[in-house]
């Protein structure tokens, strides 16, 4: 290893315009660390002051009893962290966040590979439909929410009068304020509204499929589905697993849509995480608990994004070093 | 080639800092965009005033005031007329923040106790003397150590708003005295094919508020009071008001879907379906006439169709029968807010304000010299109970710290689902209490 810096050294470039090196260099090199300065300056202070700066607050705040204003004085060390893990609503909390980002993948991996693989195909009025299908994913998420939250009204809503003219009746409590059935509804409502993420980055996945493997895998007289289970879907790979990996960390942090259709009830059947912070410091000034129970939400995230990029992005991550290496 | 490289860096660079400054400067004619009165004659001193009557009759009379005092006297006032959850949470930010608006609610309790213990509310005993002379004992609940720190616009107390056609048609000739009655005009609407009442059990305090009804009924005076200052909720009376509450969700009363149903947001909430006469009758605050008015088409809400009556008698209860559960809104000025704002709210006060404030039902004036403009018979009807009753309980949850009232009102929200027992929610809330020792 000591050898190799001596070898190119060696060899060094025979062109002329170089003689002039070391002098050039150290202005080059000045210029690009000011050019690297200079552009992510704006972007590193925009992250120290929105992420870096509340981590360490928060972090300051779950030692402390603090009503949310007045100084910080009330140390209770790693009290409020006991409270949070042993509250049974945060750990229910919890469960539902796993029940969605497991539900999540399950439910729009499948429906968003069957809308991808036939979107893909041509047809007439493929970019109406595909545009149909991303709609709502560009929509505001607190205008989808009041919307469903209207739709769904108990008895007067347009749900259950659909529901009605074909003999139905919906529930007592409506969808979103029966325990049983709200988590479900909200399931339903998070599928129409994210899987169009998926759909729309499929769709670019697949274009970077070559046409070239699916025709020969015909001429070898695959079927179609043939041809999508063995050929396409395996090429996906790489999409499929950043997908699953952002729909988790959203998953995780899942706030506004459940704010806005059921605000974690009814019975605390669909509190999140971030609903049950919320709730805990806005509506009864315990803010230390709720920074507590953001510095778990933020340790499990973390945990969970690490041990993803460990075991499962790391193949596609290894490819690329490979072809780095290789050029 | 390199010199072409270097300008266009530096173009860019420059637009990003371009982009920047008018970011910059883009928020703040945001901030002087929202800004209101005064107008030309705008001078220095700018006031921030924070209100929640937000619809019909009341935010245009609270501009047009805002408007004139500024006009008047060579100053700014902003006003942000805001629903009123949204209000309270801005306003946590804004205490949190250490950027209070100069003008706010204060509603009294352990929450001002705390606003005064963090030093961020003013005193107002030497500035606005005249004006707590005049308000005499309401200023009570808005009282810590002999200093007072707001000044009460509205006080009112919670009882039933009703449909008087649709009782007249379920055949109900008064109004229920006792919850005997009660139970049977819920059985006679129901013969009717009427829903009885609606509850905002989604915003959990419209729930809450039965609860403390019936503890106000079944708790002595003394224990109430204790309670407040121990936070021990050992005696009895809390299971019993726990119990009753418990009988009265088993009667099933309530709207279809109440446990989503928002207390007053939209046509969908409690107070629309009152106002839209799909239910017959709500148990809410003294704001309910204003909030309903919002909440219709016409403006009007109920109209002359709406009535009132307090909250029926318990049989075998240790609480004085005259009681009421209440509370109202106060005026208070933050710590650091210029003389103006005292000088406004002064003026918001003044027998003036508080005869318009009364003639468009935006809620029951604390100032004695207007108490005939209250026009509407209904809430004239309110009035007179509250006049006449031995002390007005504030509701619990602004009574006790937030960490208490907040478990104390999740347990009662649970009960409405059926998952909490009379014990739950005095163990909850014990335990909140305990822990915000």
């Amino acid at each position: 290893m000591t050898v190799l810096p001596v070898a190119p050294r060696a060899t060094t470039d025979p062109s002329a315009g170089r003689a002039s090196r070391p002098a050039g260099a150290r202005g080059r090199d000045w210029r690009m660390a000011l050019e690297i300065v200079g552009f992510t300056a704006p972007a590193l202070l925009l992250f120290a002051v929105f992420v870096v700066w509340p981590i360490l607050r928060a972090v300051q705040f779950s030692v402390y009893r603090w009503k949310g204003f007045g100084p910080l004085v009330d140390f209770v060390g790693l009290q409020n962290y006991v409270s949070v893990l042993t509250d049974d609503v945060f750990t229910g909390a919890v469960g539902h966040n796993l029940l969605i980002v497991v539900l999540s993948i399950l439910v729009q991996l499948p429906l968003g590979l069957a809308i991808a693989l036939l979107l893909n195909r041509r047809m007439r009025g493929q970019g109406v439909l595909r545009t149909i299908i991303f709609v709502p994913y560009v929509l505001s998420e607190v205008i989808a929410g009041v919307v469903w939250f209207q739709l769904l009204q108990p008895g007067r809503g347009v749900v259950e009068t659909l529901l009605g003219t074909v003999g139905l009746e919906g529930p007592f409590q409506g969808f979103l304020g029966t325990p049983e059935l709200a988590m479900p509804t909200l399931i339903v409502v998070l599928t129409w509204k994210y899987v169009g993420l998926a759909v729309l980055l499929f769709l670019a996945g697949l274009q970077g499929v070559p046409a070239e493997l699916s025709e020969a895998a015909q001429i070898d007289g695959a079927t179609w589905w043939q041809t999508q289970w063995r050929v396409t879907i395996p090429l996906l790979g790489p999409t499929i697993r950043m997908w699953a990996f952002l729909s988790m960390i959203g998953s995780l942090q899942l706030f506004d849509m459940v704010w806005i259709l059921t605000g974690g009830g009814p019975a605390n059947a669909t509190t999140t995480m971030a609903t049950f912070l919320v709730n805990e410091g806005t509506k009864r000034q315990n803010y230390g608990i709720a920074a507590a129970a953001s510095v778990v939400l933020f340790v499990i995230a973390l945990v969970m994004a690490l041990l993803y990029q460990r075991f499962v992005l790391r193949r596609d991550t290894d490819d690329a070093d490979v072809v780095r290496g290789v050029r | 080639m390199k010199m072409t490289r270097a300008l266009s860096l530096m173009a860019s660079g420059g637009l990003v800092l371009t982009l920047a400054a008018c970011g910059g400067d883009g928020g703040e004619e945001v901030d002087e965009g929202g800004s209101t009165g005064g107008g030309a004659a705008a001078g220095d001193t700018t006031i921030t005033w924070w209100h929640n009557s937000n619809t019909g009759e009341g935010l245009e009379y609270y501009q047009q005031l805002a408007d004139d005092f500024a006009e008047e006297n060579g100053i700014t006032i902003q006003v942000e007329a805001m629903q009123h959850e949204d209000m309270l949470t801005q306003l946590d930010a804004a205490f949190q923040a250490g950027d209070a608006p100069d003008i706010y609610m204060e509603r009294g309790g352990g929450e001002l106790a705390d606003h005064v213990e963090a030093g961020l509310t003013r005193d107002l005993t030497e500035d606005a003397a005249e004006e707590i002379e005049l308000l005499g004992g309401t200023v009570q609940g808005w009282t810590v150590e002999d200093r007072v720190y707001a000044l009460p616009f509205s006080v009112g107390v919670v009882g039933f708003w009703y449909n008087t056609e649709m009782f007249e048609e379920a055949g109900i000739t008064e109004p229920p005295a006792t919850w005997d009655e009660m139970y049977e005009a819920i059985d006679q609407l129901k013969a009717a094919g009427m829903e009885p009442i609606s509850v905002g059990a989604g915003d959990g305090w419209p729930a809450a508020h039965y609860w403390y009804q019936f503890a106000l009924r079944h708790c002595a005076e003394d224990v109430l009071t204790s309670a407040v200052q121990s936070l021990d909720f050992s005696d009895q009376c809390f299971i019993s008001a726990g119990e009753d509450v418990e009988r009265l969700i088993a009667a099933e009363p309530f709207n279809r879907g109440f446990l989503s149903t928002p207390a007053q947001s939209g046509p969908t909430s409690a107070s629309g379906l009152l106002a839209t006469e799909q239910v017959a009758m709500e148990m809410q605050g003294h704001w309910e006439p204003g909030v309903m008015a919002g909440l219709t088409e016409d403006g009007e809400g109920l109209g002359d169709k709406l009535g009132w009556f307090p909250f029926p008698q318990v049989e075998g209860g240790q609480g004085d029968p005259e009681a009421q559960l209440g509370g109202g809104d106060a005026w208070g000025v933050s710590a650091d807010a210029p003389d103006e704002a005292v000088d406004f709210v002064r003026f918001l006060l003044s027998d003036e304000v508080q005869r318009g404030f009364a003639e468009r039902d935006m809620g029951l004036p604390t100032n004695p010299n207007v108490g005939d403009a209250v026009q509407d018979p209904a809430l004239a009807g309110l009035l007179e109970v509250r006049d006449s009753a031995p002390y007005v309980q504030l509701y619990f949850d602004t009574a006790f710290v937030q960490s208490v009232g907040g478990a104390m009102n999740d347990a009662i929200e649970l009960m409405f689902a059926g998952q909490a027992t009379p014990q739950d929610i005095v163990a909850d809330t014990q335990a909140a209490a305990d822990s915000a020792g």
